[in-house]
């Protein structure tokens, strides 16, 4: 009898890897459509103005408003509430096309989809998800994710950003570094310290409109790249909200934001894949074209390794991707796996980037090309959601349990 | 009045992609090139839809003939907005002559079948440029027909057509059933969204054969050679303006 359960639970995952190893390497029907759809619109409305965006940091408000209308601003929402209602590995495909043709658009994309509606979709009490989520679905509205400060990045559990009881508001104090739409966004998810003895059990989560008394704007960053997009400091000084702003049960903010960034990971992922396809296209676009000792340089050998070394990096990060995706779908654990997508992705952004602009030599350095915009743009993937370091300490943790006796 | 509207979508070669002659110049390269949807296609879908979501018309039928592959372009009119398609098969050797009067027969005998109300159709392919199909269905169902409409307006039983021609702007008055052909300025399509993608997976796509409809394929036409268009010459520059009548003179132009 326990034989014929384990050997029908043996066929049952080889069945259900069969399954996800096709979905692998080929995406389904569906998938391939929304490909198409995102990167049709990538190409023509996000292509053509990106160079202008980034020079002249401008939020592409009007084409946000546009994918919000093809529902891609809250792809996980149930339709119901105002959504896609599509799977995570529809996510990370809408990601890569969106940020091959525009990498800030990309990163107002993932930040409301997986940080801002994300911890709210799974922790949110009903209420709370209509008035929360809804609105930010049409791309109307943009939310933001409020976890680092001045003091600690990596360094989550340290949150010195307080937040006390009085009567039946909470009253937050404190400073918020580095928020991405800072400027842009209607509302915010917020981390502070209830409780200091429990330290990082202690941290809770809270939702505050913005503008709101209290809550103000610091000066927005002079970024490298992803200029586009709004970054800048929240500043809490005896910010009032009501009780039931809280979100999740007092204390679980720590393993909100956690469990967030887990699924953050995979969308960024997303863009930084699309960073490295744009990259990469342009590399090869550029080896076809140009000419020297009298051939095209896609002839000569020291090229075609760049480009080779390039399309794997892609591709691998890109498979890791959609497993982390579809393990996330299938409601397994994927920790690791989203931590190897968003450390190989963006190692890959960088990496792919760099190599384009030496593969287009003199041309890759000026803004004529956008060989400059993706090695700009690409930087950043491997520093916020997680920097590589941690990630690595994400892997190697899950990577050790595996290994216990 | 059926309520019911068919609209054509040709599966062509991705406006974007440059086009290789094939090295025996029977043809184009098409293997492993990417394909879309006709844009005038597009337009077409796009007015059809918008017409339903006016309640002006209750369905609208893709309709495309091809091989397998013309499903896919079906699917994008269904996530347009298109309730349900059919696909008339065409493939192989039937498919290399395919032309717009094998292919408005075609469209005549589903008009019929279908009791459509109207025939909407792209003015013209971006492959072919031939700009007859939708003329030619109109004539085979002895309806009237509205060519290169910048404007449509349906009211009851009556179509208004704004046409766009050489001489500027021309007001039709047609009575329905009757045949459209979108021009560029019509509308701007819709990018599909992703709840109208997941629905489409679920809507029907019927498989007909020609042979179904009566339709005989054979082409009256046989294509002799196909040449990439004459490599750009290098101008001429000249110093003063009776230099250059000279020169045209010279040359036969003038």
């Amino acid at each position: 009898m326990a034989a014929l359960f384990k050997a029908r639970k043996a066929l049952g995952l080889c069945l259900s890897g069969c399954r996800s190893l096709t979905q692998l390497a080929e995406l389904p029907d569906t998938h391939q459509i929304l490909r198409q759809t995102c990167r049709d619109y990538a190409d023509r409305e996000l292509m053509p103005i990106a160079a202008k965006l980034d020079k002249e940091h401008v939020f592409p408000a009007k084409q946000i408003n546009e994918l919000g209308a093809m529902g891609v601003m809250a792809m996980e929402v149930p339709e119901e509430l105002g959504g896609a209602g599509m799977d995570y590995l529809a996510y990370s495909v809408a990601m890569e096309e969106i940020s091959r043709g525009c990498a800030s658009t990309g990163v107002v994309v993932s930040v409301n989809n997986s940080l801002y509606i994300g911890p709210i979709l799974k922790f949110g009490t009903e209420e709370q998800k209509k008035q929360w989520i809804t609105p930010f679905t049409t791309g109307e509205k943009v939310g933001c994710f409020a976890l680092s400060e001045p003091g600690n990045g990596s360094d989550a559990g340290a949150a010195s950003t307080l937040a006390r009881q009085e009567g039946d508001e909470w009253v937050l104090n404190g400073t918020k570094a580095w928020i991405t739409n800072c400027w842009d966004a209607s509302a915010t998810v917020v981390f502070a310290t209830t409780d200091k003895k429990l330290k990082h059990k202690g941290i809770s989560a809270f939702l505050i409109p913005m503008p709101h008394p209290g809550l103000s704007r610091g000066k927005k960053e002079d970024k490298l790249g992803i200029r586009a997009s709004s970054t800048a400091n929240i500043i809490l000084e005896d910010c009032r909200i009501p009780l039931g702003n809280m979100l999740g049960p007092r204390g679980a903010g720590f393993k909100i934001a956690m469990q967030t960034l887990d699924s953050g990971r995979i969308g960024i992922a997303g863009q930084a894949l699309g960073i490295a396809q744009a990259a990469l296209d342009c590399a090869a676009d550029y080896a076809h074209k140009r000419t020297a000792f009298g051939a095209p340089i896609g002839k000569l050998q020291a090229i075609q390794f760049k480009l080779a070394d390039m399309a794997v990096a892609v591709e691998s990060a890109r498979l890791l991707t959609w497993k982390a995706a579809i393990l996330r779908d299938s409601k397994k654990p994927f920790t690791k796996e989203a931590a190897m997508a968003k450390l190989a992705a963006s190692e890959a952004a960088t990496y792919c980037s760099h190599q384009a602009i030496q593969v287009l030599g003199g041309m890759g350095y000026v803004t004529d090309m956008p060989a400059e915009r993706h090695y700009r743009d690409a930087r950043i993937t491997e520093i916020y959601e997680g920097t590589s370091e941690i990630q690595r300490l994400v892997i190697a943790g899950q990577l050790l349990k595996e290994y216990q006796s | 009045m059926s309520g019911r509207v068919l609209v054509g979508v040709k599966r062509v070669i991705d406006y974007a992609v440059k086009i290789r002659v094939k090295p025996d110049n029977s043809g184009v390269v098409t293997d492993g090139v990417k394909h879309s949807m006709n844009p005038f296609c597009e337009i077409a879908v796009e007015e059809a839809v918008k017409l339903k979501e006016k309640k002006l018309i209750k369905e609208v039928v893709a309709v495309s003939c091809g091989p397998q592959q013309s499903q896919e372009t079906i699917r994008t009119a269904l996530a347009m907005g298109a309730d349900r398609g059919i696909h008339v098969e065409v493939a192989g050797k039937d498919y290399e002559t395919l032309g717009p009067l094998q292919v408005s027969k075609i469209m005549a005998a589903l008009a019929k079948k279908e009791e459509a109300q109207l025939v909407i159709l792209g003015k013209q392919a971006i492959d072919d440029d031939c700009n007859q199909t939708g003329q030619m269905t109109a004539a085979l169902l002895d309806w009237p027909q509205g060519t290169f409409a910048s404007e449509v307006s349906l009211d009851g039983d009556k179509v208004k057509v704004v046409r766009e021609i050489d001489g500027g702007l021309e007001t039709i008055k047609i009575s329905t059933p009757a045949v459209l052909t979108a021009d560029l300025r019509l509308n701007t399509p819709r990018y599909a969204t992703l709840p109208n993608i997941m629905k489409a997976k679920k809507k029907k796509i019927a498989n007909v054969k020609p042979a179904d409809l009566g339709v005989d394929l054979t082409s009256r036409l046989e294509v002799l050679r196909v040449d990439e268009p004459p490599q750009r010459q290098a101008g001429v520059k000249v110093e003063t303006v009776e230099d250059l009548v000279g020169k045209l003179k010279e040359t036969g132009r003038i």
